[in-house]
């Protein structure tokens, strides 16, 4: 029998971005706090250091900061009339694992969506005709506004210290910058990344066609700086070992750096590892949950911990499948419509291409994700899609991010596989040749979405979450016009060799494409068509909010952690100064 | 790989020859039998423990080691398709050589080997391609079953184990696995490549600590300059410029 603990004000299920940032607001508003972590601790002290961190094979290769698939995994098909199968390894996407989760190992690509993305269903209606949005297509807009969301937006940039180049101060268009962005109230907390050699040749490239080239944003810090909770960050080093791996120089922004050194000499903050909560306990009819149980993943032991406040921040995948295991919120039924809990599961729909350059020397192994450079001029609606068959978009980038000798060599299509071919290929390309991609966009589709597996189970005998995904027939066009501008960027750098690559028709769990899941919990503001409100409190369930990128509606042509992290504060803000004072549900549907 | 020390006492060997024998690398291989299935047949002073002094920073490239999990003829058939794929010549040695095969043999012996952090509760189907691996196998298991599958193909059609094919043939005979023309029993000989092609490239290309990318050839080869990778203060100077290093590992700061 699990043993009761003592009750807390409020406990986190996960301690990752979203699970360190709510647990550090909450104990600043006078609560005691307990973070349950599945994974094992990971202290930059130990961990984040080198020589360890530049092993590719450890942590690139064979995942040293995944999930570990053989506690929990999903189940995949392309189809609700498939039999989905487990993945038996993670691939296209990789959640992490322990403290700090996937905000560890990220590229640290810092994001905010468009003042349009969060009215996007109204948007398309207002410009192209109520009738525009297919049936199919189950977009809905945000319950909350860009400028609601700045001030959190702004917050989070401090926090990381990220580094950028405004485009959009209070409204003045700032050249050089992002034109096509929301108004900031601040400029970036540090100057941009130093830009590539071959990021520097596409921006020239992009100006010369009318586009508005910018060096991408980057949660990384290019100079030393101090965060508002007062931790050193950076610089960066320019190691190019980002990807898949910690950051030894404290430039690249994690929990565990940023966060997590504050909470860890909290005395109303208590950090349990190895401590698998399995089920959230609902009371139903007081629409509270009680607590949470867990297992003790050293002992065995079951534990039941009760909560004043229970803050769902797991990743996309367990959000989900938490509640649908608790039974709170009604499920989504794809053949009806009806119910929300699993529904609007998103993807980043990205694509790209590599281009070779015989003769030039680019130390593609010196890297940043903040040295690549950007166009945003295709994205969300700051284009317009009359005739062109599709809605959204994503951002345009030559990306130089590194270059690590497993999993970074490149070669023309043609050239050899293996064999002495092989090797003076890899010997003549790979210091001349840079890489690109887009970041589309996924709009809900209904055949899209999250349920339990009938089958499987992880090994604490919980049904695994069962994931329904497809490229619809909207994002492959949409993918298709983004790589086509692409092309038209790569032909005017004029490269010795180059080719782009687009989405295989279906969707595949192999290789590695994008840890960009997104929906299963979404926000709106009608019960009905959502499962948490704009402060993201559950409706069914007062006491609960839910965290991370599980919340949105769909998925925009951005990278998602700068919105996560952005409406963890916004989150926090309503649970201290709200919720606390009268506790209950924060909108009446 | 170190069968050859054997097969060419020879202190320095001439890699370009690298293929010219592999009767001798397989009698090595096979030839003690069981002796080698249960560890006797290595070299007395392989066996020794090295004092970490003994060989400082200087590499000893031809140094024996003996194979933790692969049986003889896997290792024989490794030692072979390493060597195919990544043949001696002027930008490095062969595969094994390079401690490729060494790399596998201790990879497929580590957790990760073990099938560790992998999904492994059935029921077990085929399934899509898009739904990735549904192997009951573990790592070590798949490149038992693929292994044995291969060879077994390669016997039906050129009547002999893959590591006594002239070189020709081996090429000839991967190629088939990697186009899928290879017509194995019960296996999928184009994953089989695939897999084989993913750990020989990781051998030749990780930090040598795990025994592959030996005298750091692979890093060479690409230019690529090791640790500490810390360059916040050569991006401008090296601008359009090649950064030129002698590659450090692990070791060299251990």
């Amino acid at each position: 029998m699990a043993t009761k603990l003592k009750e807390v004000d409020a406990v986190m299920v996960g301690m990752g971005w979203t699970g360190a940032i709510l647990a550090r607001e909450l104990t600043k508003a006078g609560l005691n706090v307990v973070g349950l972590e599945r994974g094992a601790d990971r202290n930059p002290a130990e961990e984040f250091t080198l020589t360890r961190l530049r092993d590719e094979l450890r942590y690139v290769v064979r995942l040293e900061l995944m999930q570990d698939n053989s506690i929990d995994t999903i189940t995949f098909r392309n189809a609700p009339d498939e039999m989905a199968l487990p993945i038996r390894r993670f691939g296209a996407f990789l959640p992490g694992e322990g403290v700090g989760g996937t905000g560890i190992h990220w590229g640290a690509l810092h994001w905010r969506f468009l003042p349009t993305d969060f009215r996007i269903k109204s948007v398309i209606s207002e410009k192209y005709g109520a009738k525009a949005i297919p049936e199919t297509m189950t977009i809905q807009d945000w319950p909350f506004s860009y400028d609601e969301i700045e001030p959190h937006y702004d917050r989070f940039d401090k926090l990381c210290g990220v580094s950028g180049q405004a485009g959009n101060l209070r409204g003045k268009i700032i050249p050089g910058g992002n034109p096509f962005e929301g108004p900031r109230s601040n400029d970036y907390p540090n100057k941009p990344i130093k830009t590539g050699v071959a990021p520097a040749m596409f921006g020239e490239a992009a100006k010369s066609l009318g586009y508005h080239p910018f060096p991408l944003p980057a949660a990384t810090s290019s100079a030393a700086y101090v965060n508002p909770e007062g931790i050193t960050l950076g610089p960066c080093q320019y190691c190019g070992h980002c990807n898949r791996t910690a950051c030894e120089a404290n430039a690249k922004a994690s929990p565990n750096v940023n966060v997590m050194p504050v909470l860890r000499v909290e005395p109303k903050f208590e950090l349990r590892t190895k401590a698998f909560v399995t089920r959230l306990i609902y009371d139903k009819q007081a629409k509270r949950v009680t607590g949470v149980a867990y297992t003790d993943m050293k002992t065995g032991e079951e534990y039941e911990q009760p909560a004043g406040i229970v803050v769902l921040s797991s990743y996309v995948f367990g959000n989900t499948q938490q509640l649908l295991l608790a039974g709170i919120g009604e499920p989504y039924d794809p053949k009806t419509g009806k119910g929300v809990v699993g529904k609007n599961y998103g993807y980043q729909f990205e694509a790209g291409g590599e281009a070779f350059f015989e003769g030039r020397e680019f130390n593609p192994f010196m890297g940043a994700p903040g040295m690549s450079v950007v166009i945003d001029d295709f994205n969300g609606e700051s284009f317009d899609h009359s005739g062109l068959g599709f809605f959204g978009g994503g951002y345009i980038s030559c990306t130089s991010g590194g270059a690590p000798p497993i999993g970074g060599r490149a070669l023309p299509r043609g050239e050899p596989r293996w064999g002495a071919g092989w090797k003076q290929a890899t010997a003549k390309w790979y210091r001349c040749n840079t890489r690109f991609n887009t970041q589309g966009s996924v709009y809900a589709h209904r055949d899209n979405f999250m349920d339990l597996d009938p089958t499987y189970k992880d090994a604490l005998g919980r049904p695994l979450l069962r994931m329904t995904y497809n490229g619809t027939e909207n994002d492959h066009t949409m993918s298709r016009f983004l790589v086509a501008k692409l092309e038209g960027v790569i032909r005017a750098m004029n490269p010795t060799h180059y080719e782009v690559h687009h989405r295989p028709k279906n969707f595949t769990i192999v290789p590695y494409q994008s840890t960009h899941n997104t929906g299963g919990t979404m926000t709106g503001s009608d019960p009905k068509t959502s499962v948490v409100n704009r402060y993201l409190q559950a409706w069914d369930a007062h006491n609960l909010f839910v965290q991370g990128a599980s919340v949105f509606p769909q998925q925009h042509g951005y990278n998602p952690t700068g919105t996560v992290g952005a409406l963890a504060y916004w989150s926090a803000k309503a649970i201290t100064e709200q919720y606390l004072k009268r506790p209950g549900p924060l909108v009446h549907a | 790989m170190t069968d050859k020390t054997l097969a060419d006492p020879k202190p320095t060997r001439d890699t370009t020859s690298d293929d010219k024998s592999p009767i001798a690398r397989r009698n090595f291989l096979l030839g003690a039998g069981t002796a080698v299935a249960a560890g006797l047949a290595t070299p007395a002073d392989a066996q020794q423990p090295r004092p970490a002094a003994a060989a400082p920073a200087a590499p000893v490239a031809n140094e024996p080691e003996p194979f933790v999990t692969l049986t003889a003829p896997e290792a024989a058939f490794i030692v072979a398709a390493v060597d195919t794929l990544i043949p001696a010549d002027e930008l490095s040695p062969a595969g094994s050589d390079c401690g490729v095969a060494v790399f596998i043999d201790r990879q497929l012996g580590s957790a990760w080997g073990g099938g560790a952090k992998m999904y492994r509760s059935g029921p077990f189907h085929k399934g899509k391609p898009e739904q990735g691996y549904q192997l009951a196998l573990t790592p070590r298991e798949f490149f038992a079953a693929g292994i044995a599958a291969a060879n077994a193909w390669t016997r039906k059609t050129y009547g002999r184990d893959f590591d006594l094919l002239a070189p020709a043939q081996r090429v000839e005979a991967l190629k088939a696995m990697e186009e899928g023309k290879a017509e194995f029993q019960n296996f999928n000989a184009r994953a089989f490549f695939g897999q084989l092609l993913a750990i020989t490239m990781a051998g030749f290309f990780s930090d040598p600590i795990y025994g592959g990318n030996r005298n750091k050839v692979g890093w060479k080869l690409l230019g690529f300059p090791g640790l500490p990778a810390t360059y916040a203060d050569k991006i401008d100077a090296y601008r359009n410029k090649r950064y030129v290093a002698e590659p450090q590992s692990i070791a060299d700061f251990s």
